[in-house]
């Protein structure tokens, strides 16, 4: 066998927090062949954009290289003069960045930032290079190659700049590309189509790439190889095949095992029992912009309806209708029967008290200078009216419910807490305040898989303990399986279909809830291969599924 | 395209709108003067004759919304009055008329020819000086020369312009006097004349006004150091000259126009201390004395006049930086 | 035209020289990344600074520009001393302050010396200086250094110079810091309320901001000030009050726009939202939600803002309008003494006198702007 494209030995980063540098990288090597393609996963924290940027030589402000090499076809990069770095950036190893919306460069069309590597790196000419864009662009299938480039990048959708980022880094037709979570801020339906342009690209041209995601699913679709890493260091690496089947750390197997995670099923809702809360007809606009259209659900005491959909389907502004933030203009949302005032000002305190909420993002839904004993004991205080030394009964009762030990949490700032722990507090006010109904936004989508599995156990043993009943708020497929009893598909803001989950999950199943059910990238290798051949055969309609 | 040309006509009309109401501000803030206007200025000993003649001369016994339309009809024929120094003056000598005075507009137009001079020449000097030191800090950011710049520059702003003045009078007019300290500037002198005797007030202005744009301009691109793309363009192997010049400027371009617009703006209306120190004959300085007079058309007139250039500018920003934004520039 | 050659023949050498600089650092030290990448840019500055330095000690040395060397010997002293302060202050008190001052830059710990100096003398101006503000001696126009009794003189109607200067500190500060807490506190509290209750209330009071903020600050406050002076007639202390009330007007529009654009950060926060749908009243919101989550910016715009008030008020003072004798002022001060720097060839002290009083303002707002800048870098948490 040749030497390898790329050969990292022992690489170590560091990065700097307040005063002091933190190593980020702990010593990883890794060696990479032409035309191969190897996985990098791990959850947030690990190092991967890092290891992935460090394998261009490239660090971020702030981080520092602080031992081993990084050799790419004989040149080592950490030693590299700036100039001899910058003559193979972009011509020969090239990056595919996370979000293309915020990797364009607002000021310049596509077409100009797609050519200028080969113009300013002296590969094409500038008509040539247009022109070649232009294949490219043809080539991963997007719309109007021909002018589509002419452009700005605010004027293209999100799956389409992808593409059209990849095209950019193919523009020299470089050895090595560095994907860095190209798909992670795509809904499912636009996911596939990028995925499927991304593979085929890197097959024709026989580049060589690092594909990194936290996507177990997705890495199991385009890697050869997958390396796991965990706080920087690598866990284990292995072919593809072997690795799902048979992971030998229990690290490894812990994240697969996250995927298997399912609440045993309940039974079904009597009939003629009243719903706790009821969606009537509810029609809701933004200032003239509607979003929502004739939508009506039940939620019954006790269960938990999932309501999913894509972003723009409307499935937020349904929770805004219920709590009272956006007064729909017609339609009405009952409590146990009763109408409920349209906006929150209106609802009495035990009203309000009855309806809470947990947000997606942690971070901005504590207030950041208060401590956690503050934040869950005010609605404590004000709705309960307990004060002193019962209400801190009362939050270390709480902190203990969410697993969480008083005497370390109650006097820390959020700041100071891991994403899940925060979600944790968040979930703790909410139940502070005794309500029977709580909205959970998105609550697992910013989460790490196994801090996501943790939070969704500990919701579903609540709802057990106190009897709540969840509108569970969603995009994601797997999420709904593992917790609801009920599914609600919204998409451009009408319910498409209800029901209860084992039907929704059985076939035969509406247009969209189909599209949206066979997008989701599964562990099997050959999925992606399988269900493009599917979708080709025209076995399911495809529905502009690439909205803007 | 439709929305652009909308946006530009809503700001147009908002500064006209503005220019409207603050034209009511200050003409009520003048009327809100206590007492007879006509009296105060006569002093005491007025008799009660000339106090009645200069009422007259002056519309003031008219009511309040009356006087402030026909002020602002006048206003729109370029008629601003004529100062109470002048009526005074006519008043005293026995002429009636007041159209022999020489009329507000006839002092302000050749001091505000003069203040123009003074800004441009300022801005001819800080403008390029400051952008290009922007970008070098913007380059070396973190570097000696940078810290050097910063603190030069931070220091700047803080002073008094008339500590700078004076520090520049010390050093460039009285230690070594290769510069006129004192600006005795008249009509029909030589362009070359001129531009000397403006030089020192124009470089005190631009120690003040370069140091502003330069922070703005190095702090506008700094913050768009950190943006994703500009990481795309080092992965693509660019230079960080190309980097800065051609991925960072154009997305500055907005807080930088503004910055110099609103430098622009200062330049023309802040100048009233430096025209003090130096004695150079520009409507600030007309505005001072004017105050310490209580000359009120004349004040009314030069706030006026100050308050369509500040306005004129910042609309010149807003619609510039509209202009430089490609997503308005190029709609979905 | 032998001074344009001159520059042009200056820019050669020095670039020259830079490509020399850089040749020799690679030739000594071949394995060094530093100088094997440094661009040409970079060279010539290090080339321009030693240049400026050159320059500097040469001006040092030449008696006829003694301000230089007075200029350059407080600069290095008071270097010394910021270092010194930082010095003890990463040894002595408690943990966080060790903290703060182990990332404090010089520039920083130099502003907290200068203002911490500052509000001393304001504090104690009573006790420290040698007369009282408004003392009038017979000795007319003492020049400074004559007169054991008037250590830097006394001007044209004979009151003491430097009882005057240590007075200036309590006068205009006070007056400004005053002035500055007036503007903060109405500015704030009325963004605040924009911000949290919104709707028509909001529309109102920032198109009235709007219009308040398009006559330029200093114009309009030579406008109000006619006013002033003419209700105020001969009562001089009044006229003071009014100028204080007229830059706070002027200064709150300016803390309204930012109190409003930070509370408008805050309240579309998640956490402000929760408190909303609690049913929080609007006491609760504003002190609890909004203004421990404000500060921070809030406290830098204080430290701008005392700033330009300072500078407003010592620039109406040097027209002659701001604050009125017999209180002792900086800015008046400048205006009375000025004509003095005509003497620098024959006597520098006396010609410094002006330059004294504007640079005890300077100092001042330079000290704040140091630490003000340090805030806005730690805040904003950049690195670079």
């Amino acid at each position: 066998m040749s030497a390898p494209l790329l050969k990292i030995r022992d690489i170590r980063i560091e990065g700097r927090a307040d005063e002091e540098w933190l190593p980020i990288i702990r010593g990883v090597s890794l060696d990479l062949n032409k035309g191969e393609v190897l996985g990098l996963i791990g959850e947030s924290g690990a190092g991967k954009s890092t290891l992935g940027l460090a394998a261009m030589g490239y660090t971020r402000d702030g981080c520092r290289i602080t031992g081993g090499s990084v050799e790419f076809d004989g040149t080592d990069l950490v030693q590299a003069p700036a100039d001899v770095k910058r003559g193979l950036l972009g011509r020969r190893i090239a990056y595919v960045a996370q979000s293309a919306a915020a990797s364009f460069n607002p000021a310049h069309r596509i077409l100009d930032q797609c050519v200028e590597a080969p113009v300013v790196h002296g590969v094409m000419s500038r008509r040539e290079a247009e022109a070649e864009a232009m294949e490219l662009y043809r080539r991963l299938r997007l719309p109007d190659p021909e002018v589509i480039g002419f452009r700005y990048p605010h004027q293209v959708s999100g799956g389409q700049l992808q593409r059209a980022m990849t095209a950019m880094a193919m523009a020299c037709k470089p050895d090595l590309i560095i994907f860095d979570e190209p798909t992670t801020s795509l809904d499912v339906t636009t996911q596939i189509e990028v995925l499927a342009a991304i593979r085929d690209i890197v097959e024709q041209f026989g580049t060589a790439a690092i594909y990194i995601t936290h996507d177990l699913a997705v890495v199991a679709q385009m890697a050869d190889r997958i390396k796991v890493l965990l706080r920087g260091e690598e866990v284990e690496e292995a072919d593809t095949r072997t690795m799902l089947a048979a992971p030998r750390e229990e690290y490894t197997k812990s994240l697969w095992a996250v995927r298997s995670f399912q609440r045993p099923p309940k039974p079904a809702v009597a009939g003629g029992q009243a719903p706790l809360i009821a969606l009537r007809n509810i029609t809701a606009a933004y200032g003239k912009a509607p979003v929502l259209h004739d939508v009506s659900f039940d939620i019954h005491a006790g269960r938990t309806v999932a309501v999913v959909g894509e972003s723009g389907s409307g499935k937020s502004t349904a929770a805004r209708v219920i709590t009272g933030l956006l007064p729909p203009s017609r339609g009405e949302v009952l409590f146990e029967g009763e109408a409920l005032p349209a906006s929150y000002k209106g609802r009495s305190r035990d009203q309000l008290r009855q309806i809470q909420m947990i947000y997606q993002m942690a971070d901005t839904a504590l207030n950041p200078s208060r401590t956690i004993g503050e934040i869950i004991g005010r609605p404590v205080q004000f709705y309960l009216g307990l004060t002193g030394q019962e209400k801190r009964r009362r939050v270390e009762e709480l902190l203990e419910q969410i697993e969480l030990d008083p005497g370390e949490y109650f006097n820390r700032l959020p700041g100071e807490l891991s994403g899940g722990q925060k979600q944790r507090v968040g979930i703790a006010r909410a139940l502070a305040a005794e309500p029977r109904f709580i909205i959970c936004d998105e609550v697992t989508s910013a989460l790490d898989q196994l801090v996501a599995e943790g939070i969704l156990k500990l919701l579903a043993r609540l709802q057990d303990e106190l009897g709540l009943a969840y509108m569970f708020i969603t995009h994601d497929l797997a999420t709904v399986r593992a917790i609801a009893d009920e599914v609600v598909v919204m998409k451009e803001g009408r319910v498409v279909e209800a029901g209860g989950k084992d039907e929704m999950f059985r076939p035969p199943h509406h247009p969209y809830t189909d599209l949206l059910l066979s997008s989701v990238p599964e562990m099997d290798p050959d999925w992606l291969s399988r269900l493009l051949a599917r979708r080709a055969e025209g076995e399911i309609r495809h529905q502009g599924a690439d909205g803007v | 395209m439709a929305s652009m040309g909308r946006m530009i006509a809503q700001r147009l009309l908002l500064g006209l709108l503005t220019l409207f109401v603050v034209s009511i501000l200050i003409f009520l803030a003048v009327n809100a003067l206590p007492g007879d206007f006509a009296q105060a200025i006569l002093g005491q000993s007025a008799t009660p004759e000339a106090v009645e003649a200069i009422r007259r001369g002056l519309g003031l016994d008219q009511p309040l919304v009356t006087r402030y339309f026909q002020w602002l009809w006048r206003l729109l024929h370029g008629d601003l009055g004529v100062s109470f120094a002048q009526a005074n003056f006519a008043a005293y000598v026995g002429s009636a008329s007041s159209a022999e005075a020489i009329t507000v507009a006839d002092q302000i137009a050749p001091r505000f020819r003069n203040t123009l001079f003074l800004a441009g020449v300022t801005a001819a000097i800080a403008v390029p000086l400051s952008v290009s030191l922007g970008i070098l800090a913007a380059l070396y950011r973190g570097s000696i020369f940078d810290r050097g710049v910063n603190i030069a520059a931070l220091t700047a702003i803080s002073s008094p312009e008339f500590f700078l003045a004076y520090i520049l009078i010390l050093f460039l007019g009285v230690l070594n006097p290769v510069l006129p300290s004192l600006s005795n500037i008249y009509e029909g002198m030589s362009f070359g004349e001129r531009l000397l005797k403006t030089l020192l007030p124009a470089l005190t202005l631009t120690l003040v006004v370069t140091a502003h744009m330069m922070r703005m301009t190095r702090a506008a691109i700094i913050n768009l150091l950190a943006s994703p793309y500009i990481e795309m363009a080092r992965l693509k192997g660019m230079s960080p000259l190309r980097v800065i010049v051609r991925h960072a400027l154009p997305n500055a371009l907005a807080p930088i126009i503004n910055v110099i617009a609103i430098n622009l703006a200062y330049l023309v209306t802040g100048v009233v201390v430096v025209e003090v120190v130096f004695v150079y004959p520009g409507i600030g300085q007309l505005f001072v004395d004017s105050v310490k007079i209580r000359d009120i058309p004349v004040v009314q007139a030069c706030c006026l006049v100050f308050a369509a250039a500040y306005i004129l500018m910042n609309l010149l920003a807003d619609i510039l930086s509209i202009l430089s934004n490609p997503r308005l520039r190029h709609p979905k | 035209m032998s001074i344009r050659a001159g520059i042009l023949i200056a820019l050669v050498a020095m670039g020259a020289a830079s490509l020399g600089l850089r040749a020799i650092g690679r030739r000594l030290w071949p394995e060094s990344p530093y100088w094997r990448d440094m661009p040409l840019g970079v060279a010539f500055g290090y080339v321009l600074a030693a240049a400026g330095f050159a320059l500097a000690v040469k001006l040092y040395f030449i008696d006829r520009i003694v301000f230089f060397r007075w200029a350059m010997n407080g600069l290095i002293a008071f270097s010394i001393a910021a270092w010194i302060f930082r010095a003890l202050g990463r040894r002595i008190g408690p943990g966080w302050s060790r903290k703060l001052f182990r990332q404090m830059p010089l520039t920083a710990s130099f502003g907290i010396l200068t203002v911490l100096a500052y509000a001393f003398t304001a504090i104690f101006a009573g006790w420290l200086a040698p007369y009282g503000q408004a003392e009038i001696f017979d000795a007319v126009n003492v020049l400074p250094g004559t007169d054991p009794a008037h250590p830097l003189g006394t001007d044209q109607i004979g009151r003491d110079i430097l009882t005057r200067l240590i007075y200036g500190a309590q006068n205009t500060v006070g007056i400004a810091f005053a002035t500055t807490l007036i503007a903060f506190f109405t500015g704030g509290s009325l963004g605040f309320l924009a911000a949290t209750i919104g709707g028509w209330l909001d529309q109102l009071l920032s198109r009235g901001i709007d219009v308040l903020m398009a006559i330029p600050a200093l114009i309009f406050a030579l406008l109000l000030m006619t006013i002033a002076s003419a209700w105020a007639g001969s009562e001089r202390w009044m006229l003071t009050l009014y100028m204080v009330l007229i830059i706070a007007l002027i200064d709150a529009t300016r803390v309204f726009r930012l109190a409003r654009a930070v509370a408008g950060n805050i309240v579309v926060m998640d956490y402000f939202e929760a408190a909303k749908l609690r049913g929080e009243r609007l006491p609760y919101l504003i002190f609890r939600e909004i203004l421990p989550n404000a500060t921070a910016p809030l406290l830098a715009e204080f430290g701008l803002r005392f700033c330009f008030v300072f500078l407003t008020i010592a620039a109406l003072s040097f027209l002659g309008i701001g604050i009125q004798p017999p209180l002792a002022d900086w800015g008046t001060m400048v205006k009375d003494l000025a004509q003095f720097i005509n003497f620098a060839a024959f006597s520098p002290l006396t010609a410094a006198l002006p330059l004294m009083a504007a640079g005890a303002i300077a100092l001042l707002t330079v000290a704040v702007n140091f630490i003000v800048d340090w805030m806005l870098q730690k805040s904003s948490g950049l690195k670079e």
